[in-house]
């Protein structure tokens, strides 16, 4: 053994612990922190009643009990969960279908970079905006309407904005545009990861293309599936540019599509804390169990 | 390789075609709305209440000059929405790519202990942490600041995870083994040697995190409460949450054209480098 080598090794390793401390402290000050204490908060009563402001009063789990027996963060829970689903199987399949073309050399579909410029482009549109803009589109008065009474598919205009299935379908499809092109990336790079001698293999059996799809692409996709399904439900978790500004933060009508993290921001803004830490810390355990989910899912696709 | 082969029941070229019909209907159902708000920005309020045309009208100009000079500050929304996200864009990727040679390049106890622990914490969305965040924010009198915006983009774990990945293919620790010999400093060989060899990575992530940014509007939302600081995204909330009926119409499709034509723009020339970077990211992650 060098001693003079090693000493020297270690004392330029001591750099990563250096090059470690801008991270390091932004994450303790900026996130740590603030989990840390949305945490303690909710075991809080604090909320203002009018005026007055009322605690802190250390209650222990009386903010989830009550969470739970109100009755909203069920009913909010199951909104969100409609919207996503309402979003993410058209996206899903839509994907799959665009994924499996974009990489069947067979196809050799022509203008693959327009067509996935085109689809991935409303990924990165200004969600709050996207959102106005369905508004003023569907508004009664608006173009989408002025449309549907001129091809005579209604007499008068349709209030897409005062039906409940309407406005959970207009978020849904904004949610459905936003990611499916993100999703169709996503997937066509798993499956060109996929060893194309299996293909070749099972074209000469005489396989069609419908049995390859079922029986070797989304079987070896199931990993990357998995990650694509959980991920997005973590975002769907996180609904909230879209609907909030689409309904104007009211859920209407009567909220029918107020979301999880709309309940949270107003209960942020009506300094209602510790309803708020409570909301909060149940969150962040969904997501803790999704993401366990995500990280055994890939692990899998390691050992093999 | 042979053209007129039919993989399974269906003729190649009629699959081909149901593939070409149903790419042109997704790509209309994704331009539609924005063909729309072109159209729409380009007519006056009276144009607009006589119902939709395909064509577009004169009144582009008009609009715009109306809603930069109307009662939402728009330009210097637009200024802060800049300002914010090209400093984030840059906090994000220079100390992501920091952090990420810090796992890389160096030897370490505790080295996989941490790493694992930046996975780990790469799904807390920053919903959870709004509470804390916002009453922290007002303690240390941040309130009104760009800074809770911009600074907490250090810590990225999504932006670090890509470019860890990207260094372990493209970054060869021969060539700083070398500049070590020739005396360079730690600080040196990150700067001058690990950034230039970064750039295509950093390109991508500056992209993705300015565009974040630019569209944020839960965070910003809570910590900005003066007109002067507001983004785009808390404007155009206000716009919506304003008796809109009472508005010129040409002036909100001109407000909301304003906020999204620019990030479009930007897309349609660096499109390839985006699209490309979405599939790398996807390969390593």
């Amino acid at each position: 053994m060098n001693n003079k080598k090693s000493s020297a090794v270690t004392s330029f390793n001591k750099w990563g612990y250096i090059f470690l401390i801008p991270f390091a402290v932004v994450f303790i000050i900026f996130q740590l922190v603030p989990l840390v204490s949305t945490i303690y908060n909710s075991l809080f009563e604090n909320y203002m009643s009018g005026l007055k402001h009322v605690g802190p009063n250390f209650v222990g789990l009386a903010n989830f009990a009550k969470l739970f027996t109100g009755g909203d963060f069920l009913k909010y829970f199951k909104n969100t969960m409609i919207m996503w689903v309402l979003g993410f199987v058209p996206q899903i399949l839509v994907s799959l279908l665009l994924g499996a073309w974009f990489t069947d050399p067979s196809l050799r579909l022509k203008g693959q970079r327009f067509f996935k410029t085109v689809i991935y482009l409303p990924n990165l549109i200004m969600a709050s905006a996207f959102a106005m803009l369905f508004f003023t589109l569907f508004a009664d008065s608006g173009p989408v309407n002025s449309i549907l009474v001129g091809l005579g598919i209604f007499k008068t205009p349709f209030k897409f904005m005062s039906n409940v299935w309407s406005v959970r379908g207009l978020v849904a499809l904004m949610n459905f545009l936003m990611w499916f092109g993100n999703t169709t990336i996503l997937l066509m790079a798993g499956m060109m990861g996929i060893d194309s001698s299996l293909f070749e293999a099972a074209e000469v059996d005489g396989a069609t293309s419908t049995q390859i799809f079922f029986t070797i692409t989304l079987p070896l996709l199931r990993p990357i599936l998995i990650y694509v399904m959980i991920t997005s439900l973590i975002g769907g978790l996180q609904m909230f540019d879209v609907p909030q500004i689409l309904t104007n933060g009211t859920g209407d009508p009567v909220r029918t599509s107020m979301t999880l993290i709309m309940y949270l921001n107003k209960h942020l803004y009506s300094k209602n804390y510790g309803m708020a830490g409570a909301l909060s810390v149940i969150l962040l355990i969904i997501t803790g169990i999704l993401s366990m989910i995500i990280f055994k899912a890939t692990a899998q696709k390691e050992v093999k | 390789m042979d053209t007129n082969k039919s993989t399974g029941g269906m003729h190649i070229g009629l699959r081909r075609a149901i593939s070409y019909i149903v790419l042109i209907l997704l790509s209309f159902l994704c331009l539609f709305w924005f063909y729309v708000l072109f159209i729409n920005a380009t007519r006056s309020n009276g144009e607009l209440g006589r119902g939709f045309t395909a064509i577009p009208s004169t009144h582009l100009m008009q609009n715009l000059h109306n809603v930069l000079h109307g009662t939402l500050p728009m330009m210097t929304g637009m200024r802060n929405s800049l300002v914010i996200s090209a400093l984030t864009a840059a906090f994000c990727t220079y100390f992501s790519v920091m952090t990420a040679y810090a796992i890389q390049a160096y030897n370490f106890t505790g080295k996989n202990a941490i790493f694992t622990f930046i996975l780990m914490i790469m799904m807390i969305p920053t919903q959870v942490t709004a509470l804390g965040f916002v009453q922290l924010m007002n303690k240390m009198g941040l309130n009104n600041s760009f800074i809770p915006l911009i600074v907490p983009a250090i810590a990225s774990p999504v932006t670090f995870f890509y470019m860890k990945q990207y260094m372990e293919s493209n970054l060869p620790m021969s060539l700083l083994e070398a500049a070590r010999i020739d005396g360079a400093g730690e600080f040196y060989i990150f700067n001058g040697i690990v950034l230039p060899l970064m750039v295509p990575a950093i390109a991508v992530q500056a992209i993705f995190s300015f565009v974040s940014s630019w569209n944020n509007y839960f965070t910003p939302s809570l910590i900005l409460h003066k007109d002067k600081l507001k983004t785009l995204p808390i404007l155009i909330a206000q716009l919506r949450a304003a008796d809109w009926l009472k508005f010129d119409m040409g002036q909100v499709y001109a407000a909301i054209a304003f906020s999204i034509f620019p990030v479009i723009i930007v897309y349609l020339i660096l499109s390839k480098y985006i699209v490309g970077g979405v599939s790398a990211g996807a390969v390593k992650g």
